[in-house]
């Protein structure tokens, strides 16, 4: 699940220990962080278009789809160097830069760009908004052209699977044969996943970060919480709500959840302590803390830019993945030749290093060249969009020594000689 | 964490190991024997190790790395998933070497072992004359600061060996600059062994 963009002022440590040697301003300068790739836009495609509906993971058929994307950076002559950036929970295709008019940059800007951790100068990289979701690409809130209406709870329901899916025509579109990367965090991390278990044969290597093979206990009652607050909310209607009110308090309340589990007690303890919020008061149990103020005013910002029904159909669909379907999980990673970048923060509640130690085991048994990597981070669950700077080091080098090794079939050329 | 492995040390290693195999390092460090051993030997290389500034350098160096504990990495590979496991200086420090020798065992054909000798004459000198807690070059550690959990010599390893079926097929020892033939036990700072069981 992705927090919402980190302000400027989040970004950086709030204590930089000298003995990293991040410190070192020869290794990640700070102006080669600031680097953007400029202005860009989203763009769409569509597929899918009657009759030649897609088949969903659960049977149902749907068309026309639309993708909303954004692809940063050149695809080389060979096509070798596209690197898939999957989004997590409220996020969208707008990873990096800058739309028109607009001066806060996508959700990723610290990892994607020149000189950045997905270097645009190196790399053509690839972010689509998901199946289901409300940027852009086919979800809840779309139209059906069946009915001239939009969706609301006739979407049929959607798995991760299916978002993959999604972007794997994309790829098609774009002329990307293989993939050197995906990419990404949280529900970004499980698509990842999905893809190196669906499709091994169109990718280099997979970056996991912060994620879960499955949703544990824990996890689904969390999510169930925030669905619940929706449904709960008179204005939610069954998802009928988009000609009148929306369930505003309802999605709020869902996103006040998913906040505090973003965050870990030392960084929410250091953000905000028992500080007071001087507010005059309407009532007795108006706002007393400035962690009050935090949660309300992300609610009430969040859903001015998401969906009610969306947020039901995704956490949905996050809580039924189960990349190996009920298997052992090594089962889903059998023969793969990509490689894996697996990491974890530690103080992440959410999405527990347990369950990227879970992936690293599996990938041990199916024999996937695997790193893993447990980052020391205060920032919870929200790590993976804060720290840049470890994050950056780990990912830039491990794309380096893909893109410098040869293809497989040279691979094993090379371990075939002399035995 | 480990002490600086001398070039002979790492020369055994060079030596013993054929090319084109699969070298699991347990302690693998910052990675520089395990790039090494890719570049020389053009080996299939996956380190694990517990230090985390550590890791960074073995990603930058281009390895495949377990940010792990050695005593807790090797309960999930199937047996015999490598040609060798290594413990360069790292044996010494894990908390049940038993455990992990089997287990080393176990997931590979043969496994490469160096640690230092604590029963160096310079070692014997400080705490037979001097009663103080031995610092060699191999142990350059103080009592109170040290990664090593275990200290063992030449002779207390090849005893172990004996006990457990475990065959030395090859062993080496180093001085401070050049290779010990005569006496490991007493002129030698580190030992190594390549041990296997059938």
């Amino acid at each position: 699940m992705i927090a919402a963009h980190p302000s400027p002022k989040q970004i950086g440590k709030v204590t930089q220990d000298p003995e990293r040697p991040f410190g070192n301003p020869e290794r990640l300068p700070k102006s080669e962080t600031r680097n953007s790739v400029g202005h860009v836009e989203t763009r769409s495609y569509q597929f899918a278009l009657p009759p030649n509906e897609l088949t969903l993971e659960g049977g149902e058929k749907l068309g026309p789809i639309t993708v909303a994307y954004e692809t940063y950076g050149e695809l080389n002559s060979d096509r070798s160097n596209a690197v898939l950036i999957l989004h997590a929970l409220t996020g969208d295709a707008h990873a990096a830069g800058f739309h028109k008019g607009e001066d806060k940059p996508g959700w990723w800007d610290d990892m994607i760009g020149p000189n950045k951790a997905f270097d645009t100068r190196k790399y053509f990289v690839v972010c689509s908004n998901i199946l289901g979701g409300c940027m852009g690409t086919t979800g809840p809130s779309s139209v059906n052209p069946k009915t001239g209406k939009r969706y609301g709870l006739d979407f049929p329901i959607i798995t991760i699977s299916d978002m993959v899916q999604v972007q794997n025509y994309l790829l098609d579109h774009l002329g990307i044969d293989r993939l050197l990367s995906v990419a990404g965090g949280s529900m970004g991390g499980m698509q990842a996943l999905d893809w190196l278990a669906s499709y091994p044969d169109r990718l280099k290597s997979a970056i996991i970060i912060a994620t879960a093979a499955k949703h544990s206990a824990q996890q689904i009652a969390l999510n169930e919480v925030g669905r619940q607050a929706i449904m709960a909310d008179p204005y939610w209607k069954e998802g009928n709500y988009y000609a009148g009110h929306l369930p505003a308090k309802g999605l709020a309340v869902a996103r006040m959840v998913g906040h505090i589990t973003y965050m870990s007690e030392t960084s929410m303890g250091e953000k905000f302590g028992r500080r007071l919020k001087d507010n005059g008061k309407e009532h007795k149990f108006s706002i007393d803390f400035e962690v009050q103020d935090y949660l309300h005013s992300r609610g009430n910002n969040f859903v001015k830019r998401f969906d009610a029904n969306s947020y039901l159909y995704i956490t949905k669909a996050i809580d039924s993945f189960d990349v190996s379907r009920g298997k052992p999980l090594q089962h889903a990673f059998k023969g793969i030749k990509a490689k894996a970048l697996v990491l974890a923060f530690k103080s992440d509640w959410l999405y527990p290093a347990s369950q990227s130690l879970d992936i690293v085991r599996a990938c041990k048994l199916s024999g996937i060249e695997t790193t893993y990597c447990e980052i020391d981070s205060t920032y919870g669950h929200d790590a993976f969009l804060l720290e840049i700077e470890e994050e950056s080091h780990l990912v830039k080098h491990f794309l380096q020594n893909l893109s410098s090794e040869p293809d497989s079939a040279g691979e094993s050329e090379v371990m075939a000689y002399e035995i | 964490m480990r002490s600086e492995p001398t070039p002979l040390e790492h020369k055994v290693f060079l030596d013993w190991i054929r090319p084109a195999t699969s070298v699991l390092d347990l302690g693998c460090g910052d990675g520089e024997l395990l790039s090494l051993l890719v570049r020389e030997k053009k080996i299939k290389a996956q380190g694990i190790e517990i230090d985390e500034q550590a890791i960074y350098k073995c990603v930058a160096r281009g390895l495949s790395v377990f940010h792990q504990d050695i005593d807790n990495g090797l309960s999930e590979y199937a047996d015999k998933s490598f040609d060798y496991v290594i413990l360069n200086q790292s044996f010494q420090q894990v908390k049940k070497p038993d455990i992990v020798l089997t287990e080393a065992l176990r997931v590979s054909e043969k496994v490469i072992i160096s640690f230092p000798n604590f029963a160096h004459y310079r070692a014997r000198v400080q705490l037979c004359f001097k009663g103080r807690t031995p610092i060699t070059s191999s142990l350059p550690y103080e009592w109170h600061d040290t990664p090593n959990l275990h200290f063992l010599s030449i002779l207390d390893f090849v005893q172990y060996c004996k006990n457990r079926n475990i065959t030395i097929e090859k062993s080496s020892f180093a001085g401070r600059n050049r290779s010990v033939k005569i006496f490991p036990n007493l002129f030698a700072l580190t030992g190594a062994f390549l041990i296997s069981k059938k």
